[in-house]
């Protein structure tokens, strides 16, 4: 579904990624793991064409994407959710629900958002930051599930969460699974990723250096210490 | 004739009227002003040009074309806001990048060279612009004569006023300009295409410029200098108001106009610096203006 080869991302001066290669094929669940600065979130950003600049190829659908506007990407059913989430203060939980526009038929209809996560219904007036982090975590999730997109990137959606909502979380992205849903996820808790994905694949100094099926995972336990410093 | 506190009861309320009226002004422009800042983040110095344009557009279709007032006040706007959509289009979207500075010089430069032009052709004394008949004349309300057409006004101002916040603060696409305002490239990646949204609400801004010019043209005469007389007043309206609340400026807008009709009665010498002195207070008081949030 997702083909990423030899991607280069740069911002001002600053090289970020020396060629990223990977695949993400439909109805997967991908993790990007990697030490801070390996260069994670600047792949999602160049996916969805947030960055200044980028070289190489990004093949979604077997369409090309590279040097398309990020609202071109979006509308190719690619949908991104950024790790500082990007709920808007001036809109209320609704309005934030239903930011992202439609782009084609098969997102899941409101009712079905609301039994998934029950407290956006009861707090839908409030502005979107009085939110907790967790509801904010689960705005920024339910919101790009209405659009159609069947691609989802997500970045680090547990970050600085409690236990119990990252465990929410999890389910949340097997029941999106379950629902045919493809995802692309950056984590820096393997653990957490362990328990979600199909396959993980290892990113250091803006390349790719491994990739370990997630039914290996237990054991290359040693090898992924080593890469991840933990 | 009745006394409020000393002054004439007819004269108290002719310079409130003034001052709404005036304050009707106030608040259209500078609500275009805060929607284009607040998107664009660009201070649009041509505003008052734009206006000034408006009136122009309602005279010169009526001068050369027969057309009259009523289909003016909608077809001066659609004309002017094209206008600023090219304008948007050619120069000012090369700007998005660079300092507000910038923004603030180029567009100060053209409204320099549109003045110019008017000037050019028109000569600066001022052309008169009839009132439309179903609106000459004047009503007795009792304690006052209020003449129809200024009535007009201040009813149609708070109507457009009203309903631009309602776009702006009820609707899909208003939160879609909410959320573009705090996060563009946030709400790109979502698949809006956001160059086109920033096009549409400067041309936006600019046809409520226009259409203001419009209304005005019948009250004051139209000339290439109406917009500069209004337009340093409604800067000053914007900076009180809070930079790019939309709230804020229509009320503030339709407030300083009462204010200063109101200095008009009571201290005649102090109505053309009376909105400075209330802004000088309001930024030390509160530097993010009345309805700002500090940044």
């Amino acid at each position: 579904m997702l083909e990423v080869k030899a991607l280069n991302a740069w911002y001002g001066e600053s090289h970020i990624l020396h060629g990223v290669d990977f695949r993400v094929d439909e109805g997967e669940v991908v993790t990007l793991l990697g030490r801070n600065g390996a260069g994670k979130t600047t792949t999602m950003k160049s996916i969805m064409g947030l960055v200044p600049r980028r070289q190489g190829s990004v093949r979604f659908r077997d369409r090309e994407t590279v040097g398309l506007r990020s609202d071109l990407i979006a509308r190719q059913g690619i949908a991104f959710c950024p790790e500082e989430r990007g709920i808007f203060a001036s809109l209320n939980v609704t309005e934030n629900l239903l930011l992202p526009p439609v782009i084609t038929d098969g997102g899941l209809d409101l009712p079905t958002i609301y039994t998934l996560f029950p407290n956006l219904k009861e707090r839908s007036a409030s502005q979107g930051t009085k939110l907790s982090g967790g509801e904010q975590q689960m705005l920024a999730i339910a919101r790009i599930l209405r659009t159609g997109a069947r691609l989802l990137l997500l970045d680090e959606p547990t970050e600085g969460l409690a236990p119990v909502i990252v465990q929410q979380i999890g389910r949340t992205i097997r029941e999106i699974k379950a629902r045919g849903f493809t995802v692309l996820l950056v984590e820096q808790n393997f653990r957490f990723a362990a328990t979600v994905a199909d396959r993980h694949y290892v990113m250091e100094h803006g390349r790719v250096i491994d990739m370990i099926p997630n039914e290996q995972l237990a054991a290359s336990m040693d090898k992924l210490h080593e890469y991840l410093g933990v | 004739m009745f006394m409020i506190f000393g002054i004439p009861g007819p004269l108290l309320f002719g310079q409130l009227l003034l001052g709404l009226i005036n304050g009707a002004f106030y608040a259209l422009l500078s609500l275009g002003l805060a929607v284009i800042f607040g998107l664009l983040n660009i201070i649009n110095f041509a505003h008052g040009s734009l206006f000034m344009m408006g009136a122009f557009a309602a005279w010169i279709l009526l001068e050369y074309l027969g057309i009259g007032y009523w289909p003016a006040l909608i077809l001066s706007p659609l004309i002017i806001g094209a206008f600023g959509l090219l304008l948007e289009k050619t120069v000012i979207s090369r700007l998005y990048k660079l300092d507000h500075l910038y923004g603030l010089l180029l567009t100060f430069g053209l409204s320099l060279i549109i003045e110019g032009l008017f000037r050019n052709y028109y000569g600066s004394s001022g052309m008169p612009y009839q009132i439309p008949p179903a609106l000459s004349g004047a009503t007795d309300l009792g304690f006052m004569f209020m003449p129809n057409y200024r009535g007009w006004v201040v009813v149609v101002a708070v109507v457009v006023c009203f309903a631009t916040w309602l776009v702006i603060e009820k609707t899909r696409l208003g939160a879609t300009l909410r959320a573009a305002t705090e996060n563009a490239p946030m709400v790109q990646a979502f698949g809006v295409n956001v160059p086109r949204l920033v096009t549409l609400t400067y041309a936006a801004g600019v046809a409520l410029a226009a259409f203001a010019g419009v209304l005005a043209a019948p009250i004051y005469s139209v000339n290439p200098n109406m917009g500069s007389n209004f337009i340093i007043v409604v800067f000053a309206v914007v900076v009180i108001g809070g930079m790019g609340s939309i709230l804020g400026s229509i009320l503030t807008g339709f407030m300083l106009g009462v204010v200063e009709g109101l200095t008009k009665v009571f201290y005649p010498q102090g109505s053309a610096t009376v909105i400075f002195v209330v802004m000088v207070i309001v930024l030390l008081m509160r530097p993010a203006g009345l309805f700002g949030k500090a940044a």
